[in-house]
């Protein structure tokens, strides 16, 4: 098979930029693969983590441009151009320093089994983001679309409640 | 009491807390290794077949495949107690057995490969109700237990393992009765543990006969025990954890998607992973076990219960590995929840062609006590008795005894839990709001209020053993040898904070094992609520001899008697004397220290949890709404406060309290197909849905280990879900005896909705 004009997918995962080729062979992005496909088995990120694969537990919850999106639903070859931030890029990478909400996770034991954890920080960077000020009304509100079974919701609200002081 | 500790019951954080944060703790499928390629099982559509005939020659030829295993090239693997369902077979048992197993270099060619291979069935008449499978002339599927009844006993819990619950004389029992009900209730709604990470596997199988499992399991040392009496006893196994995206019991037993890996191993010699989808962890992997239970019991007005008995039939699905076990376990709990003097209680554990029922969190307790508790709450409701005062008056104390899942009688020796129950009894406001049953406490306008209460203790707190090893270093330091894995309770750290407790040097100073079989010794694993009694009281037991150890080294060098010593922050010195001391060095750098702890299995101490809960039902829409929770406990010692507290919390969802509102999955009964096997359609409670929990937790010490602690997790689920169907029961003021009390249930109970059958045609 020629590979000629193979589709270049642009992306910014990160901060950093990549340039991905479109197409069938095992080294390419295929049409079928998940933004989170390509994030975890492409580029090696596995902080995202993918629980259901069909968009109804928030495991998988990057954010893109800005917005959090269900990467598990997205196909790669549609994100060209797009900024795509993970849980492995809310660190400063120079300092090393945790991002606030990551912080108060830890200072509220804001997890149990932690599977679910990359996906509900990533929800709440995203509402932070936008409205530094929640309430607990709105916090519960912008992670109801994360799934968590060990019931850590309660630590979780408190985490991010205090990590909103935090940023203000 | 003031606490003096250095470590315990301090918040710390969880150690592996920055990784779990930064996304960095890698669970199994973030597992890559050199040449490592795909599993995928082909499934049957089919609830009840045999397999005629497979072709595989077109999934074999696909590029990428590696391998195409079916029930024919296979050895005879059999899982189940007894060992009765071979690992790929001729007949499959449910939608969803597993036909064949393919290997190739991605995901997406083996699933392609799955398309291409062809079977014929010849279907078999299928069974799906659990009475219905029990009657004569109904569909077999095993040769092995006829009438579909499983063979009762656990040969692992001893020869008189608890099948029953069989003492005294019910009939005289029934004589001394102010009040008998009877009646038949169900816990049938079978709901998913569900924790977020599927069941998975890596598996490499090494010439001739050797396999490395990397595993996600709460209890990793046990899978290598488990496969070795699958795998006929001829294969050496080696089991390695990792941290667990969540198990509340499930991933205990993951023999058959380990053994799909291995097989596929053994046949292209290549390390394999399989994760299952969400809608195979769905369908075609453990749920809870379903419970029906006619029964009769006989009270006094006092609340004093003089009988009980009856038949409690157990829906495994298609085959037990576990079922047996959860059954032996409820018949010890029963007796803790309710002392009776004549009983006569008889299981029956029945298969049925559906996904099989595994462990999940209340272990085989809360299944009974949801089909208990009604049928005692309607003789209170007789006698004018107050829940609370029952539960108070009737579980287990100090003097009393049970017999346990091994069938011997023992005395129980820990506290009186009464104090605990009135504690959170004052917390909830129980006496200010009940007002009798099935009375509402709260009623505006189509919106009313009720409350109930639950209660659940396990004397699986110090079940089975546990063996570790704790190593000084000449530098201060210490490495724990356990083969624990995290899976969320933070155990791992708690283990660490014990260590650190005994030997008094910073928990940073200590390193843990991986939890390698290879590396660590035997350890059944936290299940039960053990980890703190049985896994701690081994470890406990490991630094006390390491540190005795020591002392033995150092002494003479200090000229001291070695019971005149003692050691902090890597230092040992003299008793009375601290400027005497000398650091742990003084040992030779050229050696390590090893102490070694076991813990011998202890069934005369019990936990409890008391459940408090509030509803609030739209007597309109039929919608409940789970208000208020109030968990009631003694922890003993509390170890960790914000891990406890998690714990605690999790008592609504992995199949706990949710399962009496939302939670089920739907069986479509005609066909053999679960309905619901996604997270869209398989309700969960969401961050916006959540009610408020007050934890109650005292610390009255308990003759555990040196710590004065028990572990209280895994009951946490089990005492509310009976709570929900008292609570609605008083809000609308008629009885709601089916989980989950789904809207369509509760307006058919106010004959609001013609209520309709969910009977379908014959498969």
């Amino acid at each position: 098979m020629k590979r000629i004009r193979a589709r270049k997918i642009r992306l910014t995962v990160n901060g950093k930029a990549y340039e991905l080729e479109a197409g069938s062979q095992s080294d390419q992005v295929k049409p079928s693969h998940t933004l989170a496909h390509t994030l975890r088995e492409t580029l090696g990120l596995k902080g995202t983590k993918v629980s259901c694969d069909e968009g109804a537990c928030g495991a998988c919850t990057v954010l893109m441009d800005g917005q959090p999106v269900f990467s598990c639903m997205l196909l790669t070859v549609e994100c060209d151009g797009k900024s795509i931030t993970t849980i492995e890029g809310l660190r400063d990478s120079a300092t090393g320093k945790l991002d606030p909400i990551q912080q108060a996770f830890i200072d509220h034991t804001a997890f149990q089994c932690g599977f679910c954890t990359p996906g509900i920080i990533m929800s709440a960077k995203a509402l932070l983001c936008e409205n530094p000020s929640p309430t607990e009304e709105e916090v519960k509100e912008a992670l109801s679309g994360n799934f968590c079974r060990c019931i850590s919701h309660y630590q979780v609200v408190k985490a991010v409640m205090s990590a909103s002081k935090e940023v203000r | 009491m003031e606490n003096t500790y250095r470590y315990i019951g301090k918040a710390t954080p969880r150690r592996d807390a920055t990784e779990i944060v930064t996304g960095r703790t890698a669970y199994l499928d973030d597992l890559k290794l050199t040449n490592m390629i795909y599993g995928k099982v082909l499934r049957s559509p089919h609830p009840h077949a045999l397999i005629k005939k497979i072709d595989k020659s077109k999934a074999e030829r696909l590029k990428g495949v590696e391998a195409v295993l079916t029930w024919e090239d296979v050895p005879d693997w059999r899982g189940g107690t007894p060992r009765s369902t071979r690992v790929l077979d001729r007949k499959v048992r449910y939608v969803g057995d597993a036909v064949a197993l393919v290997a190739a270099t991605s995901e997406e060619i083996a699933t392609e490969a799955l398309h291409l291979i062809n079977v014929e069935y010849e279907v078999l008449p299928a069974v799906f109700d659990m009475e219905e499978a029990l009657k004569p002339g109904a569909p077999q599927l095993y040769d092995q237990f006829p009438g579909n009844v499983v063979t009762p006993g656990v040969p692992f819990f001893g020869p008189k393992s608890l099948q029953e619950v069989v003492m005294g004389d019910v009939e005289k029992g029934f004589a001394e009765a102010d009040v008998i009900t009877e009646g038949t209730f169900g816990y049938e709604n079978m709901p998913n543990p569900l924790p977020p990470e599927s069941p998975g596997v890596i598996a490499l199988w090494e010439e001739p006969n050797k396999v490395t499992l990397w595993v996600s399991n709460q209890a990793s040392y046990m899978d290598k025990i488990t496969l070795f009496h699958v795998m006929e006893r001829k294969v050496e196994v080696r089991t390695i954890g990792g941290p667990c995206g969540g198990s509340f019991g499930s991933k205990f037993m993951s023999w058959q998607v380990q053994c799909y890996a291995a097989l596929l191993s053994r046949a292209c010699g290549k390390p394999v992973k399989i994760v299952f989808s969400k809608e195979e962890h769905l369908a075609a992997f453990t749920l809870r076990p379903a419970s029906r239970m006619s029964a009769r019991v006989g009270m006094k007005k006092d609340g004093t219960v003089t009988a009980i008995s009856g038949t409690w039939v157990i829906d495994t699905g298609y085959y037990s590995m576990t079922t047996q076990s959860q059954v032996a376990v409820g018949c010890g709990e029963v007796q803790i929840m309710v002392r009776c003097p004549n009983w006569n209680l008889k299981p029956v554990i029945v298969c049925t062609n559906r996904n099989a029922s595994g462990i999940v969190r209340g272990f085989g307790g809360q299944e009974l006590k949801c089909t208990l508790i009604p049928l005692l709450s309607l003789a209170m409701e007789k006698l004018d008795i107050d829940p609370l005062q029952f539960l108070k008056k009737n579980y287990v104390k100090p003097g009393d005894g049970y017999f346990w899942r091994d069938g011997i009688w023992y005395d129980y020796r820990g506290v009186d839990f009464t104090k605990t129950m009135e504690k959170g009894a004052e917390v909830f406001g129980w006496k200010e709001k009940w007002k009798g049953w099935l009375k509402p406490t709260w009623v505006d306008g189509t919106r009313r209020r009720g409350i109930g209460v639950g209660v659940h203790g396990n004397a699986d707190i110090g079940e089975d053993a546990s063996e570790a090893y704790v190593r000084l270093h000449p530098d201060g330091t210490a490495m724990l040898f356990s083969c624990i894995t995290e899976h969320g309770t933070g155990q791992r750290t708690n283990f660490v904070k014990m260590v650190a407790e005994v030997l008094q040097i910073p928990i940073n100073n200590i390193s843990v094992t991986p939890s390698d079989s290879l590396v660590n010794p035997y350890e059944f694993g936290p299940a039960g609520s053990r980890g703190t009694y049985a896994i701690g009281s081994a470890i406990i037991n490991a630094a006390e001899d390491a540190k005795k150890k020591l002392l033995e080294i150092i002494a003479p060098k200090l000229q001291a008697d070695p019971s005149d010593l003692d050691t902090v922050d890597g230092f040992v010195f003299v008793k009375g004397e601290p400027g005497k001391r000398i650091p742990w060095r003084a040992m030779g750098v050229d050696r390590t220290c090893l102490g070694s702890g076991r813990f011998e299995p202890d069934y005369t101490l019990s936990n409890c949890m008391m459940t408090f809960v509030e509803v609030e039902v739209d007597t309109e829409t039929g919608s409940v709404t789970l208000v208020r929770v109030v968990n009631a406990t003694d922890a003993g010692t509390i170890i960790d406060p914000p891990g406890l507290e998690g714990q605690l919390n999790g008592c609504l969802g992995s199949a706990g309290i949710d399962s009496a509102l939302f939670e089920e999955m739907i069986l479509d009964r005609s066909t053999g197909h679960m309905l619901n096997a996604n997270l869209i359609d398989y309700k969960w409670r969401t961050f916006s849905q959540l009610p408020v929990i007050d934890n109650v937790v005292l610390e009255t010490r308990i003759d555990s280990h040196r710590f004065h602690a028990v572990g209280v997790g895994e009951i946490a689920t089990s005492p509310g879900p009976s709570a929900v169907l008292m609570a609605a029961s008083n809000a609308i003021g008629t009885w709601l005896h089916e989980y989950p009390v789904t809207p369509e249930r509760v307006l058919k109970t106010l004959g609001k909705v013609t209520p309709k059958t969910r009977n379908g045609g014959v498969a």
